[in-house]
């Protein structure tokens, strides 16, 4: 098989910037460095573009098994590549749930042929139900690190102090809390506030989401055991996470990019496209999340790809179900809403959709330095390239994109996936 | 104007005002003796409820076959709407039969709005979740505006109740506001919006303070099945802190006008001998349900309200 | 103004040209306010005449400027047979046959003060033109009760009928071109003196007399 050379591009990772051509050979990266020769090898053109580590989601529904008409990892997989990632982190609210070492084990060989490294992230509690813990144990052997009961909060606290005791004794693993207590949330649509006021949509108040955190870093403080908040969306827990890691605490924490960017406003419309779980929120929670991803509060930039098959989003808002589309945009969000402007610089927004992701979730090989000896997990972002989002062109097989519309400014052009090129020219190439 | 009439939010003064005079018209058709005018013949409206109001949707068919349009019924409970099939499905089989407008009510916020982006045919929200109730904020006005005038500028209006679970309310408080009414809203904390912000409202928790100097008093209903979502104690307490009892009302002005958009609950949010009283327009606003609401079906559906129409010769 | 619903085939109505812009030109006159109430008393004379007397006549005016010719009428018959005779007011919009072709609003609020039942209704309008809006005014009468009779008195019948309909009682027969337009101006409705005038397009060629943009008012 021939090299590939990727020409022309400059190269950003944990390292710095660079300008140089990379080389691959097989799986591997073997030389990079300045105006690389040729001679045989495939050309991938990289001018004006970025050339970064593959990106790294890892918070990702693939819904297989049980919905594979909202998205199978086949095609879930197409959707990530197209957005420049070369692994994501499936979660575990499957049917069934990702409760069992043989359910993940058949995910994990599945995912075998898809067009980007999957890992799979494990239940806290059997079934999703927060009543027993998951044979974390079992999992952990067949690679899980992070665990989660993702699209349920772990309301019963005794339970939860349990997940964190026996997981602090399995090195490397991570709780992942969707943090939003349940009693508060109940019935709740969208951000409790002045819109759902307006709307007379019921709230599920900001309170659910700090409480949930200021317990489980009670019991972090207690236990040891590491500890990640998912899609964080208020001033109140990014102020707690923040002070937190002033205290030494393990902890980190991920946002979406809706939610740094979008507002309940837009549940005005009564479009269930905007309905996701935890909400959208009012202004002052997006300056802090936006504020707690400069800052570093907030480590990674982390979808919550949530396909929901059209027909269920063509339903009255309070009975649609929760969850957006989002491996395909949200680099570009980034790059639109965070670098460009000047909120942050470049290599900390792929810090935050790269490298610190893959630390998190401990997803070897991922993330690292553009060097020679590497696996080749690479994307190529042409970041002055402007596009508008068409839910009926993307790879994903659900429609629910909150961007329909948006003129977003970056986009991958090409995604190496361990040596294979999965994107070329922006088209997927199985 | 426009094709829809989702909520009053979309609405501003000169529409509301519009609509209104129109009922003017429809009120006096609806006196006749052959209360009927053939102006919108032709015109099919289906009433599509799927949360059961009788008295709604009779007001609604009324107005609709005074206006001489065809009306077919779509009701949970009634023969149609099966609890299998989608919204969208039910709109769609429906629009296919050749309609012009769907009355609806749903027990979701929004699904008037949802409905009106899959079909051509005129939508009219009767009722969507705790969001509004359109023709129900109309017809309040409405009602006050025959007893006060056309000018309800600077009129004190109190609503009482729970306001926060209420469409009712939220229409009255946008209708009332557009005509410049001053608004005031009365309810225990639990019952109050977790925020008024951008509301054209004042609020108290202190009835007895607001009855003051008040011109207008709208009791809302309350749900009893509140009580076990731990917002309100027991209906004897909401009663004796909330409800418009003999003694209360005893001390409003004379000529206050006491309304309630029904059904009521007689001795807890309002005394019975309070609501079959002289102050209570109760009744009238029923009756005005109907010019109102043939005023918005002929609007929707006759090509709009327009300025000099133009005598034919 | 007289606002025209213009003939099948016909143009769009002249108000509508002229609110676009369309300059028309005053053509001539009909009636001049003395005139006007010549008219009107004979009309009454005639009313009378025909029905024996005015004990069982009600004058129904059709908006807007019908009511209150049928109010002047109503002053003369008094002034002749020392009767009063009842005045009411019909709105016909709902009743239009061109509801949906465009927009139709009511004019004013009916209001018939007696029972039309067995009496002999005069309907009374300004200007009969293709004959529609008495062809609605019927309809709507038919909803407030049975006349014995009902019969039509207007101003000017400018011809162009599209419907079987005649005047009984008529102030001046005016056969006229449908682009023109009748103007009928009275003090109460117009706040200007009374008349009626023929007004129409400029002729071809250079503007001759004088010229007025097409504001006619309302």
């Amino acid at each position: 098989m021939n090299d590939i050379v990727i020409r022309g591009g400059r190269v950003v990772d944990v390292t710095g910037e660079r300008t140089a051509d990379v080389r691959i050979a097989g799986c591997e990266i073997v030389e990079v460095g300045p105006d690389l020769p040729v001679d045989g090898a495939r050309e991938l053109d990289a001018g004006g573009c970025v050339v970064a580590p593959g990106l790294v989601d890892i918070q990702v529904h693939l819904r297989e098994p049980g919905r594979e008409e909202a998205e199978t990892i086949e095609t879930g997989s197409r959707a990530a590549a197209l957005g420049g990632f070369t692994a994501v982190q499936a979660m575990p609210n499957t049917v069934p749930p990702l409760d069992d070492a043989a359910v993940v084990r058949s995910v994990l060989d599945r995912a075998r042929t898809a067009l980007c490294g999957v890992v799979v992230a494990g239940c806290i509690t059997k079934g999703r139900a927060g009543r027993e813990l998951a044979p974390m144990g079992e999992l952990y052997d067949v690679g899980v690190r992070v665990f989660t009961d993702d699209g349920d909060c772990v309301g019963d606290s005794r339970v939860m102090q349990r997940a964190f005791e026996y997981a602090s004794a399995l090195e490397g693993a991570v709780i992942a809390q969707h943090a939003e207590d349940p009693a508060l949330v109940h019935g709740g649509h969208m951000h409790e506030g002045e819109w759902s006021s307006r709307l007379g949509i019921p709230g599920r108040p900001a309170e659910a989401e700090s409480i949930v955190v200021a317990r489980d870093l009670d019991l972090v403080r207690r236990t040891g055991c590491r500890y990640h908040v998912l899609h964080i969306s208020t001033a109140g827990a990014v102020g707690l996470v923040r002070a937190a890691k002033a205290e030494g605490l393990a902890v980190t924490a991920e946002a979406t990019p809706q939610h740094f960017t979008l507002t309940d406003a837009e549940c005005a419309s009564f479009d269930p496209v905007f309905k996701m779980n935890p909400p959208l929120r009012g202004t002052a929670d997006v300056d802090a999340v936006r504020s707690g991803l400069v800052d570093g509060t907030i480590d990674a930039i982390a979808s919550d790809h949530a396909p929901h098959a059209p027909e269920t989003k063509e339903q009255p808002f309070e009975e649609a179900p929760p969850g957006m589309l989002g491996l395909e945009t949200s680099l570009a969000v980034a790059l639109t809403e965070l670098v460009h402007p000047g909120v942050c610089s470049l290599t900390h927004a792929l810090g935050a959709l790269s490298w610190r992701p893959a630390a998190i979730a401990r997803i070897d090989g991922h993330g690292g330095p553009v060097e020679a000896g590497a696996r080749a997990h690479l994307c190529v972002i042409d970041p002055t390239c402007v596009w508008e989002v068409d839910p009926d062109r993307l790879a994903s097989r659900s429609k629910n994109t909150p961007w329909t519309g948006r003129k977003l400014t970056g986009r991958v052009r090409h995604t190496m996936f361990d040596g294979e090129p999965v994107v070329v020219d922006g088209e997927a190439q199985r | 104007m426009k094709r829809h009439l989702l909520s009053i939010a979309d609405l501003d003064r000169t529409d509301v005002e519009a609509l209104l005079e129109l009922a003017d018209s429809f009120s006096e058709v609806t006196q006749r003796d052959i209360p009927k005018v053939p102006a919108l013949r032709g015109k099919v409206v289906v009433s599509l409820f799927y949360e059961d109001s009788t008295r709604t949707r009779i007001s609604f068919e009324t107005a609709a076959k005074r206006l001489s349009t065809d009306v077919m019924n779509f009701s949970v409970g009634g023969a149609s709407v099966s609890k299998g099939e989608s919204l969208l499905d039910t709109v769609r089989t429906i629009e296919a039969m050749g309609i012009d407008a769907i009355v609806v009510r749903h027990q979701s916020a929004g699904a008037p709005h949802r409905i009106a982006q899959w079909v051509d045919a005129s939508v009219i929200n009767a009722g969507d979740g705790c969001h509004e109730h359109p023709t129900q904020g109309l017809l309040d006005v409405y009602t006050l505006r025959r007893y006060r005038g056309n000018d309800l500028s600077g009129l004190r209006v109190a609503i009482v109740g729970d306001i926060k679970y209420s469409r009712v309310a939220r229409s009255d408080v946008l209708a009332l506001g557009l005509l410049g009414a001053d608004v005031r809203l009365v309810a225990p904390p639990t019952l109050l919006p977790e925020s008024l912000e951008g509301w054209p409202v004042t609020t108290t928790t202190d009835l007895d303070a607001a009855l003051d100097d008040v011109d207008v008093v709208m009791l809302l209903r309350i749900q009893r099945e509140r009580q076990r979502d731990a917002v309100f104690p027991s209906l004897r307490e909401y009663t004796s802190r909330y409800g418009l009892t003999v003694e209360r009302a005893a001390r409003l002005k004379p000529d206050v006008l006491v309304m309630h958009p029904g059904p009521m609950n007689r001795g807890i949010e309002i005394a019975a001998e309070v609501a079959d009283s002289p102050a209570s327009v109760i009744t009238e606003q029923v009756s005005n349900g109907v010019a109102v609401r043939m005023a918005v079906l002929y609007h929707l559906l006759a090509g709009g309200v327009g300025t000099a129409g133009g005598d034919q010769r | 103004m007289s606002t025209e619903h213009a003939p099948h085939g016909a143009p769009e109505p002249t108000h509508a040209a002229a609110s676009r812009g369309g300059r028309f030109v005053f053509r001539a006159s009909v009636f001049d306010a003395e005139a006007l109430r010549r008219a009107f008393t004979r009309i009454a004379h005639e009313i009378v005449e025909r029905n024996h007397g005015a004990h069982d006549v009600v004058l129904v005016g059709l908006y807007t400027r019908g009511v209150e010719i049928a109010r002047r009428i109503a002053a003369a018959v008094e002034r002749v047979e020392s009767v009063t005779v009842p005045v009411g007011a019909l709105d016909v919009a709902f009743f239009r046959d061109d509801i949906g072709l465009r927009q139709v609003a009511p004019l004013g609020a009916t209001d018939v003060p007696v029972d039309v039942t067995g009496r002999v209704v005069v309907l009374v309008d300004d200007v009969l033109f293709t004959g529609r809006t008495v062809r609605a005014a019927l309809d709507a009468l038919g909803e407030l009760g049975r006349p014995a009779a009902v019969q039509l008195a207007v101003l000017v019948d400018r011809g162009h009928r599209e419907l079987p309909i005649r005047a009984d009682y008529v102030g001046k027969n005016l056969p006229t071109k449908v682009a023109e337009d009748v103007r009928v101006r009275l003090v109460e409705t117009d706040d200007d003196t009374d008349g009626v005038e023929i007004w129409g397009p400029p002729a071809a060629g250079p503007a001759d007399g004088p010229s007025v943009d097409g504001d006619q008012g309302s």
